[in-house]
């Protein structure tokens, strides 16, 4: 989808972003791409240092986490990005961080040492599309009963039901 | 200590056993309990009266409206949103629709976003009279319900009278709004807006002085600010816990930055505080109403886009290209670029949130939603330990849940 030339643009462009700099100061391989699109800066973060990266951007001054939520890109691979909503009530913005996670181990670290915020919002990613999380104190289903079969959210889960 | 028990059902967490905690009671109240204001089921642990542990069973009211919205055009996912959380429907229509507008980078007239603007806050003043009507009734105030439900009337009257449906308006459109408003709709609102500060004077006569309101309230459910933060807490429970942040001033959206308002604080951080900044939130919204009648700007109420916003039905019906773009919106939807956005705005129980995906098609790739009740579910721990059973009650009160946009 982006070059490397789009993300180094994105980057010089976005150098002054407390997000971007305090990443970039700690480790230049923390960010693999940036896109700003819409007035909105998405970095995509490795998935192994996830709860790292998160830790950096708090302490950076993005304190509120808003979201974790999850898109499918089946049959794509990698195909789960884990999607990470990130809020500053200092700077009045946000950034999202995304994690690209694949379908033959489909699991990233849980950020819930760093947000505890993210306990209800992981076991929903997990319910619904299967994305384990490590190190999470109760990973279980949220949503869906506890017998349920499959992950609905996930693409070829059908919408009304297998024929 | 390693030894763990799984008490009375699977569905509660095991937990470690220490010492003499034989005398602990599992306690399941809800799912269909009066003062759980829907379907959640609280797993309490106590002992005697004293609150240990509360977990929180939500999925009851899920019906996969995330799902659902994958398989729909853009335009037909507006009524869905409705359902989710039932007392502001209009706040959810406004998210998506802002966000969606986001993706396809269109302009709104100013009199849809004024109309919009009014329109939301008249929905926040719904939200919170049936938030304080039930709060009360499940402190034992009855007569407070009828009182709110009164001038909740109104307002579903209101809303009825614009868009047709008493609940569920969908009334915002991508690109504006469904109709024009009837001449006499802004002199309606007028007239309730100038008789609701002397209403809301009237609840807190009933309330605020009575010693029995006082006792319930004050010094219970205690949340500080660093927990509100790191669990997620926003809207009223947030600014009750002395956090000052609201959407409307801070990240504003639909014209919300022409309008004064005050955003009320209290560091309290009890059931108490979240009680005060209600009301005080219900006396801004009047306000904000006020200004939006008084400045609301002339001219169309649908954005310059004939491929995503339907035709005037007069139009659609007199002129060709009106009638084949008519068509093709209503057959194939409209097709909206790829990207990703996240648009919030503050609902009147948090901030509500849409992450919208789309992958260039007519229908999104992937809705998600945000919503503040479930993150502040989360809370709920925190704010009941050490206390009493019927502290929970005021508590679950006091957060204004609403379980169709929990379990979504």
């Amino acid at each position: 989808m982006n070059g490397t030339s789009s993300k180094d643009a994105t980057l010089e462009a976005h150098k002054d972003n407390r997000a971007v700099a305090s990443l970039f100061s700690s480790s230049r391989d923390f960010i693999l791409d940036a896109k700003f699109d819409r007035n909105e800066l998405t970095l995509t973060v490795p998935r192994d240092n996830i709860r790292e990266v998160c830790g950096i951007v708090q302490s950076a001054g993005y304190n509120f986490l808003e979201s974790v939520t999850c898109v499918d890109w089946y049959p794509g691979e990698p195909r789960f990005q884990v999607t990470y909503h990130i809020l500053s009530h200092g700077l009045k913005e946000r950034v999202r961080l995304v994690a690209m996670v694949d379908s033959i181990d489909p699991s990233i670290d849980s950020i819930t040492p760093v947000w505890p915020a993210a306990n209800f919002y992981e076991r929903e990613v997990w319910d619904l599309f299967g994305v384990r999380f490590h190190g999470h104190p109760n990973l279980r289903r949220i949503l869906m009963p506890d017998d349920w079969e499959g992950h609905p959210l996930r693409k070829d889960f059908p919408v009304e039901g297998y024929r | 200590m390693t030894e763990l028990i799984t008490t009375a059902s699977t569905f509660i967490e095991p937990r470690p056993v220490e010492g003499a905690k034989d005398t602990t009671m599992v306690l399941n109240m809800g799912p269909q309990h009066p003062s759980t204001h829907g379907v959640l089921r609280l797993v309490i642990e106590i002992d005697g009266e004293t609150v240990l542990k509360v977990v929180p069973d939500i999925g009851y009211l899920h019906t996969g409206i995330e799902k659902t919205c994958e398989a729909k055009f853009y335009q037909q996912v507006v009524p869905l949103t409705d359902r989710i959380d039932y007392l502001s429907p209009l706040t959810n229509n406004l998210v998506y629709c802002l966000a969606v507008e986001k993706l396809l980078q269109l302009e709104i007239p100013a009199k849809a976003q004024w109309i919009r603007v009014l329109l939301n806050e008249l929905t926040r003043l719904n939200s919170h009279l049936v938030w304080l009507g039930t709060h009360a009734l499940d402190i034992g105030a009855m007569t407070v319900f009828l009182y709110t439900f009164r001038e909740r009337e109104d307002i579903l009257r209101i809303l009825e009278y614009v868009s047709g449906q008493r609940m569920m308006t969908s009334y915002f459109r991508i690109g504006g709004l469904a109709l024009e408003p009837q001449l006499d709709f802004f002199d309606r609102i007028r007239q309730f807006i100038n008789i609701l500060p002397e209403k809301i004077d009237e609840y807190q006569n009933l309330l605020t002085g009575n010693p029995i309101w006082i006792n319930r309230l004050k010094g219970v459910g205690h949340l500080t600010a660093e927990d509100a933060i790191a669990l997620g807490v926003t809207g009223p429970p947030a600014r009750a816990s002395g956090i000052d942040w609201d959407l409307r001033r801070d990240m504003p959206y639909s014209s919300y930055e022409k309008f004064q308002f005050k955003v009320p604080i209290s560091n309290d951080c009890d059931v108490w505080a979240r009680y005060v900044v209600r009301l005080e939130e219900m006396r801004e919204s009047v306000k904000i109403c006020q200004q939006a009648l008084d400045g609301m700007p002339e001219g169309p109420i649908k954005a310059d886009a004939p491929k995503v916003v339907l035709p005037d039905r007069e139009k659609m019906k007199t002129q060709m290209e009106s009638l084949i773009y008519h068509f093709k919106i209503v057959t194939e939807g409209f097709a909206v670029p790829a990207g990703q956005v996240f648009q919030a705005v503050e609902g009147a129980h948090g901030e509500m949130g849409y992450y919208v995906v789309s992958d260039g098609t007519a229908k999104p790739y992937r809705v998600h939603m945000r919503y503040p009740g479930f993150a502040t579910l989360q809370a709920l721990q925190a704010m009941c330990e050490g206390r009493l059973i019927a502290d929970v009650v005021a508590v679950i009160g006091s957060i204004d849940i609403v379980l169709g946009e929990i379990d979504r």
